[in-house]
């Protein structure tokens, strides 16, 4: 397992340009297999655009104390890139403005931004009717600084979503690194021993599952019902509901795929799989994601590709609703990723 | 035309099969979906099932699908292990129950 970014190891595909390259060319461009572009046209569902602004995503950090094998992020220890607080509050800003109801906090490992608590409290004051940390779970027994965070998330009512590939520690470790699986049932013993996950609690934990492989994830409520039943009889550990988020193309997936020899038939997978119910529920129609940095993007997905809105307003600091609702979506192959079977998004399936 | 017998990408042309006999083909189809749909049996149970029959028939395409489908439903390696386990015993014991024939056979045959 690598412990550096590829960004640090200088890899090829940490370039977002050739991440874009690689997704165009040779089964793309041979027309073995049709464009996303293309494929929306066929069924009149292009261009696609954004509907009412509900969730502002904000990814406040790359820097993590994990280095997952399938990571879209590229994120890890070594990435430096942290969120100021005056972008924050351009954050807070528009949150107010658009009357968005969902707060989205994302990295990284979104508590490791020092300015992290200071958001979140400021978000409840103004009233953002929810906020949500996508913890990795692993960063609460990291380090004493962050074993109260389950009673910070308490105090705020914070919607805790949490990463969780598989209920054995053989195939969580694979994808996540070692000693994750135990670092994250402890967290979660944590959690539970606040109030979150348990039953009728108002105290929202659910669990997202990526596949740790070449594969596509199942149905999102059979594997919810696995999870729930081997993580209580193994652990006696409880959570709301599973996500099933199936991994894009991109970045450390990306180079997993071609490294493995998986890539071709993994976009063959995804375009099989490619379901037109799932086109109007994508979530980069109802999201924005904001950068470190604060330009803006239609998923955290394109942001790391480097494909700003394609709008005349780029930046959190020039927020303009109206001329935002005019845009039309950037799209290449890893949309792929979001249309296929059921769907997936940052809440999971979509049909 | 491939050199060798089996080409791991014939797998994703298996719906063209229909192009040479539509109809036979769609009733296939439509009846391979309706035995892996959800029954008294699960899912994720047949596709276990499937897997075993896989290596019974010693079917490349298949074993490839079916341990995609098992890892696709969160199936453990242990799972699929001792569903192939559980084929291999079936076929090992057909073979071996045949052993009663021999036995007959060298009896009635022997003084």
């Amino acid at each position: 397992m690598q412990l550096k970014s590829l960004k640090k190891r200088d890899n090829v595909l940490a370039n977002a340009k050739r991440q874009l390259e690689v997704l165009s060319n040779g089964i793309f461009q041979d027309e073995e297999l049709p464009t996303f572009r293309s494929k929306l046209k066929t069924l009149n569902l292009f261009p696609l655009q954004p509907k009412t602004l509900e969730i502002l995503q904000i990814n406040v950090g790359y820097m993590c104390n994990q280095v997952c094998a399938h990571c879209h992020v590229d994120a890890g220890p070594d990435r430096k890139e942290i969120m100021t607080r005056e972008t924050m509050q351009q954050c807070l800003d528009v949150i107010i403005e658009t009357g968005a109801h969902t707060l989205d906090l994302t990295g990284g490992a979104p508590e490791m931004n020092p300015h992290f608590r200071w958001f979140v409290e400021e978000a409840t004051k103004v009233g953002v009717k929810e906020i949500i940390v996508r913890s990795n779970l692993t960063i609460i027994t990291a380090n004493k600084k962050y074993n109260d965070l389950p009673e910070f998330f308490k105090k705020h009512k914070v919607h805790v979503i949490s990463s969780m590939p598989h209920w054995t520690e053989d195939k969580t470790d694979q994808q996540r690194g070692d000693g994750v699986f135990n670092a994250s049932i402890k967290a979660l013993k944590m959690l539970n021993a606040v109030g979150y996950g348990m039953p009728n609690s108002d105290l929202k934990l659910d669990l997202v599952y990526n596949p740790s492989g070449a594969f596509l994830p199942g149905n999102q409520a059979a594997l919810e019902i696995d999870f729930k039943k081997a993580l209580a009889s193994k652990f006696d550990i409880q959570f709301h509901h599973l996500f099933s988020i199936t991994n894009l193309p991109i970045s450390r997936f990306l180079d997993y795929l071609i490294a493995s020899e998986n890539y071709e038939d993994y976009m063959y997978n995804l375009v099989e799989a490619f379901n037109p119910a799932a086109v109007n529920n994508v979530m980069c129609t109802n999201t924005l994601s904001v950068s470190w940095d604060g330009w803006l993007y239609d998923c955290d997905f394109n942001q790391m590709l480097e494909l700003k809105v394609d709008s005349p307003v780029q930046h959190i600091r020039d927020f303009n609703k109206e001329t935002l609702s005019k845009r039309t979506i950037c799209i290449s192959q890893h949309c792929y990723g979001c249309t296929a079977g059921a769907g997936s998004s940052c809440q999971g399936t979509v049909v | 035309m491939s050199n060798t017998y089996y080409e791991p990408s014939d797998l994703r042309k298996f719906g063209t099969i229909t192009e040479w006999s539509e109809e036979l083909g769609k009733k296939f189809f439509d009846y391979y979906g309706s035995v892996f749909e959800e029954g008294a049996l699960s899912a994720r149970e047949k596709s276990l099932i499937a897997l075993a029959v896989s290596h019974v028939v010693k079917c490349p395409y298949c074993i490839d699908a079916y341990t995609q489908d098992g890892l696709k439903r969160g199936i453990t390696k242990e799972e699929m292990m001792e569903a192939v386990h559980a084929g291999a015993a079936i076929e090992s014991g057909a073979t071996l129950v045949h052993s009663v024939q021999m036995m007959n056979k060298y009896k009635k045959l022997s003084m």
